[in-house]
């Protein structure tokens, strides 16, 4: 092999600015068509009535140009795979604060995992689609994050899924499996909008305006709990978030400054999405306060800080300039804060005969958490379903649903919210639409499904399903053999095998460290 | 950095940081950049605080890091924010609150 002449010594060529840089390779890449009308190119913009005068008036602030996108990306996902390695390599998972913790990963992984492929696939669509370069370019960095947060998650599950149970099937499962259809619903809805309202729905309601609720307790509780692989891609992810948040945030004032009659769209959007995502949240809810064997902070908590002081009173502050509202229904989960994590976990306690994770009564310990946590409403409402329930496991009757839930046509969650205001009333709205009677969980669902009848009745809903025969039978058995679980992914913890392989597996290591043989000490 | 002549209230704004060797320095500049602003930690987290504006200069995570640091490379560390980015350039990136 010939070796290149050595070069004289050059001095470094100025670089261009961040900004120059920017305009040069996304703006300056941009071309106009000659040979086929500009609406002929961009098909898909005009049907949702937002107008859109100048597309060049988008700011992307992080002024991203694809190689220093592809540099920090190679370096963040370099630092990602040497964790998961040496997590592997380390036997890390004995190290976890208990196997039951995983439960949360569970939830997690088997949740979201799809839908960040589900938010690759239309951010793809939006990068051919939109009309300006800037937020075409912003697209598809998006796009092509979220196919390597599915990637990461992946990997991260499939270190796990060698050792416990409830994760060799999460693809079929999100397809399938009756409480999946809560986070698979939320998606659909949003893939089957036009271009600007998925913008609102991901880039902004899910992305800044509740991103800081899905992510940041889920990443901190998983450092808590010693779970360095989901810690380390929970970080890697959530730094490309940080971009998301940025181009959903820039996507909103766009919208909003360049015409007039955007924004009685816009903000119908934000009422509906903000809705929408929260109750997707409610599986963190539950997450957080009963999930998690050593807690970070309680539901409330995270609500406060989170949503109540950085978004009602900053974010929603900075858009009433522009004459937006917070979002409809907003009192309604504020008052819920109290109650919401309490009722998603007890339908999952119930029903977890039917999932991919297992569930298991709070102990005396992490009751007085959470009542500690909860001053107002525990040890009222909750504590005595627990107490009872107790009562129920020393008598060998632990308590799973014998029937199927009503399914809210909107958010598909099992309906056992209460009535905003009364924590012991079921709440249950009806609307009729062409004669028929459709069933909602809340006030928020309800306003939802009656601004778009059309769509929601289109909802696939596991229960009814079931019913109508599509489910692989009638039986239990053949219904979870249809969802494609297998021994040992679902029911009660205490017992499970995860939990007598966690027992067996820690009782190994601490007869390694309470009595060293001498044969063991020799370390032959 | 702007003199404080915002009449409106000020409203905090904040940026999370992965809480990691790597990361220490650029949390100093932080903190030495921005005087009025809080840091509270939360496993794996740091999460900086200030009223109205948090301004990140290369030069004093230069210093701090002793080494050239790009703010490109304010990706690797950021988990999350509040407030609007309001300017990301070649020497300082500036979260604010635009109204």
């Amino acid at each position: 092999m010939t070796l290149a002449p050595e070069q004289k010594k050059t001095k470094k060529p100025k670089k261009l600015s961040m900004k120059a840089r920017y305009e040069a390779l996304t703006r300056g890449l941009d071309w106009e068509p000659s040979y086929v009308q500009k609406s002929e190119m961009f098909p898909h913009l005009d049907y949702e009535g937002i107008t859109i005068h100048d597309w060049s008036a988008w700011e992307d602030p992080f002024r991203l140009t694809i190689d220093a996108y592809c540099k920090y990306q190679a370096e963040k996902d370099k630092r990602l795979y040497a964790v998961l390695d040496g997590f592997a390599q380390g036997q890390g998972h004995l190290n976890l604060t208990d196997a039951s913790y995983l439960n949360a990963m569970k939830v997690f992984l088997g949740g979201v995992t799809p839908l960040e492929y589900g938010a690759h696939r239309h951010f793809a669509y939006l990068a051919r689609h939109f009309a300006g370069p800037g937020p075409r370019f912003a697209a598809l960095c998006q796009s092509i994050d979220e196919i390597r947060h599915m990637q990461t998650e992946i990997h991260t599950l499939s270190n796990y899924n060698k050792l416990y149970s409830g994760m060799h099937n999460w693809s079929e499962n999100h397809d399938r499996v009756w409480y999946l259809s809560v986070p698979k619903s939320f998606f659909e809805d949003a893939l089957s909008c036009g271009p600007f309202e998925f913008l609102i729905a991901v880039g902004f309601s899910f992305e800044y305006l509740l991103t800081n609720l899905l992510f940041v307790p889920f990443m901190s509780g998983a450092s808590f709990n010693g779970d360095l692989p989901t810690m380390t891609f929970g970080f890697s992810a959530q730094s490309d978030e940080s971009r998301h948040m940025t181009l959903g945030l820039e996507a909103i004032k766009f919208l909003l400054e360049q015409d007039e009659a955007n924004v009685e769209i816009v903000q119908g959007w934000i009422d509906k999405w903000f809705w929408r995502s929260y109750r997707v949240t409610a599986l963190v809810a539950q997450m957080l306060d009963y999930m998690l064997p050593r807690k970070v902070m309680s539901w409330k908590e995270s609500f406060e800080l989170y949503f109540e002081e950085q978004m009602l009173g900053g974010l929603f502050e900075d858009l009433a300039f522009y004459g937006i509202k917070p979002p409809r229904h907003v009192e309604d989960a504020i008052a819920e804060k109290e109650l919401l994590s309490h009722q998603v976990y007890w339908i999952l306690y119930q029903f977890s005969f039917a999932a991919s994770f297992t569930t298991s009564a709070p102990t005396d310990e992490h009751m007085d958490w959470l009542s500690q946590a909860y001053p107002d409403t525990f040890d009222k409402h909750y504590r005595p379903l627990w107490e009872k329930e107790k009562k129920n496991i020393a008598n060998g009757g632990r308590h799973f649903a014998r029937g199927l839930p009503q399914l809210c046509q909107v958010c598909q969650i099992p309906m056992g919210f209460t009535e905003p205001g009364d924590p012991t009333t079921l709440c249950q709205r009806e609307s009729e639409f062409e004669g028929e009677i459709y069933h909602t969980c809340s006030n928020g669902c309800q306003w939802i499904f009656e601004r778009e009848p059309e769509k929601y009745r289109q909802a696939w809903l596991p229960v009814h399903q079931i019913y109508q025969g599509n489910c692989g039978g009638p039986s239990v058995p053949e219904v979870l053999e249809w969802y494609g679980l297998k021994d040992g992914d679902a029911g009660e913890y205490l017992g499970s095998k995860d939990h007598q392989n966690w027992v067996a597996w820690q009782g190994e290591a601490a007869a390694d460290t309470a009595a060293p043989t001498n044969e063991k000490k020799a370390g032959a | 950095m702007s003199d404080q002549t915002e009449t409106k209230a000020a409203r905090d704004v904040g940026v999370v940081i992965q809480e990691s060797e790597n990361n220490r320095p650029v949390i100093e500049a932080i903190e030495q950049d921005n005087p009025a602003c809080t840091i509270s930690h939360s496993p794996g987290l740091v999460r900086i605080t200030a009223p109205q504006r948090i301004v990140i200069t290369q030069e004093t995570v230069e210093e701090k890091l002793g080494r050239e640091w790009e703010t490109h490379e304010f990706q690797m560390a950021i988990v999350s924010y509040f407030g609007n980015i309001q300017e990301w350039d070649d020497d300082e990136i500036v979260i604010a609150w635009d109204h």
